[in-house]
């Protein structure tokens, strides 16, 4: 019999990886890791900002990415500054102001650490609940948008003269990302979530011949790590989340190997 | 149009009329590919305006089509992405002459290819107004003179019917395209527009290709001031200090 804690935590790590995989391919084909990275460091300012104003953590964490999403833009406009290393400065700095300001904070004693690395055998029913209801708001909305992503994501200046919405279709996909990093902060924490969306995609880049066999397959190879990651931190008494993102890494340098055969 | 408050282009009336094909020349950094953003409505000019027939249709072909690596992406696929039906994309590669590469990965293809399936794609639209951004940069001048052909008969095949105007950017200073209604020479400004001089009447252009081909032209400037490194116009310059650079 599988004890419950690990049931929860395969079923909620699942929910994760095929969330990631559909993002994570456009993270990777519109060469936004950094981008990524810098939504879920500031995950972290929603995080205290949530604890401070007692309000929903993941609605917090939503909010506060959408934010830095806005600061970016607005910043790439108007200042000329690089932008990696403006997404460094950003990332940063939020994911140190949300460390600041929840040691103000004396009312509230949270254990950071989990949601720096994510606590993946702590999930409960409500963490499924945010992961499943939320996840199906996110793939429904890519599947309703899939043709147009695809076309921004091959030549956006292309795709607007051929009349796409590309700015609109820019924020939307900064919302979705800032939904799946709140859904899945607690269960990998906010250092780990884009490996988690980054690493299958660029594995599967190379077994794939169209862009939608790279989502599938992406989500297959996010299964696999989840379930790697699991039975290493189940059997071994390792960090579940690093866990998960090592076995991920193994199946990456894998298919690395083989296809240079 | 202004960069950081940096003059990039002034003074500039664009206008490309029905059946018309255009080519902009200019060096680098004239500002012709602004030019052609604005023209696109990717761009918003700093100050003038942009005014377009309603409902006007635009094939777009951009200068580069840099497709990463980590988009598996066929040819077809990406013909498709236009919303057009196979038979629609089968047509457009024929026109364009690279019906082969239907099922290729798109970053399998060679310069002349992709250039020719960019076409394809811009004319999957049906346009009225087709904007090429360097359609021949990177094409060997036998391509070259292919290229140039096809734009032209698909210019000539829709005239009557559609009055698909072509607006294209031509990256050699002097060889235009011979079917070329109205080159305009821009640097900052518009230096001079006019008539292509036909090609085989021109002595530099029978010794370089032999006078076999119809599909170059070779412009000839008449500019009436100098530039600086900037692009201002300097004061007229005597003739020794010409000779002297």
């Amino acid at each position: 019999m599988m004890p419950d804690i690990l049931l929860s935590a395969l079923l909620a790590g699942y929910g994760v990886a095929l969330l990631a995989a559909p993002l994570g391919c456009f993270v990777v084909w519109r060469r936004m890791a950094y981008f990524g990275d810098t939504l879920s460091h500031s995950a972290l300012l929603g995080v205290s900002l949530g604890l401070m104003l007692d309000i929903n953590i993941n609605l917090a964490v939503i909010a506060s990415s959408l934010m830095i999403a806005a600061i970016l833009v607005s910043f790439q406009e108007k200042q000329r500054m690089a932008s990696d290393t403006l997404l460094g400065i950003l990332a940063h700095s939020s994911l140190s102001i949300g460390l600041v300001t929840v040691s103000f904070a004396d009312n509230v004693r949270v254990d950071m650490m989990s949601y720096l690395f994510g606590d993946l055998l702590a999930t409960g029913p409500s963490d499924l609940y945010w992961i499943y209801g939320g996840g199906a708001l996110v793939l429904a909305t890519l599947a309703w948008l899939w043709k147009p992503l695809l076309s921004m994501s091959v030549h956006a200046e292309l795709a607007q003269v051929e009349g796409i919405p590309v700015r609109k279709l820019r924020m939307t996909l900064t919302l979705l990302m800032a939904l799946v990093i709140a859904v899945a902060m607690k269960i990998v924490g906010v250092l780990l979530i884009t490996s988690l969306m980054i690493i299958p995609a660029a594995t599967a880049q190379r077994l794939a011949r169209t862009p939608e066999q790279m989502v599938i397959v992406s989500a297959l190879l996010g299964i696999l790590g989840v379930s790697g990651g699991l039975a290493a931190s189940w059997y071994l008494d390792t960090p579940a989340a690093p866990s998960v993102v090592v076995a991920s890494f193994l199946f990456f340098l894998i298919t690395r190997l083989i296809k240079r055969k | 149009m202004k960069f950081q408050n940096r003059e990039v282009l002034t003074g500039i009336n664009l206008q490309v009329n029905p059946g018309e094909i255009v080519t902009l020349i200019g060096p680098n950094g004239a500002g012709k590919t602004t030019l052609v953003r604005v023209a696109l409505g990717l761009q918003e000019p700093t100050s003038g305006q942009r005014s377009v027939r309603k409902g006007l249709r635009i094939g777009y072909m951009p200068q580069k089509l840099h497709i990463d690596d980590s988009m598996p992406l066929t040819v077809n696929r990406f013909l498709r992405l236009t919303g057009c039906r196979l038979t629609a994309v089968h047509d457009a590669l024929g026109r364009t002459g690279v019906s082969h590469v239907l099922q290729s990965p798109l970053q399998s293809l060679s310069g002349g290819e992709l250039q020719r399936v960019l076409l394809a794609r811009a004319l999957l639209h049906k346009p009225h107004l087709l904007v090429l951004d360097e359609p021949v940069q990177g094409v060997d001048v036998t391509g070259q003179k292919e290229l140039y052909q096809l734009i032209t008969e698909i210019r000539n095949a829709s005239r009557d019917r559609e009055h698909c105007a072509v607006l294209m950017v031509s990256h050699d200073l002097h060889l235009v395209m011979a079917s070329t209604d109205k080159v305009i020479c821009i640097n900052q400004h518009v230096c001079c527009s006019g008539h292509p001089h036909q090609v085989k009447q021109h002595p530099a252009y029978l010794r370089l290709f032999g006078g076999e081909s119809d599909e170059l032209a070779v412009y000839t400037h008449h500019h009436d001031h100098h530039h600086g490194v900037d692009g201002h116009i300097l004061e007229p310059q005597s003739p020794v200090s010409e000779g002297k650079q």
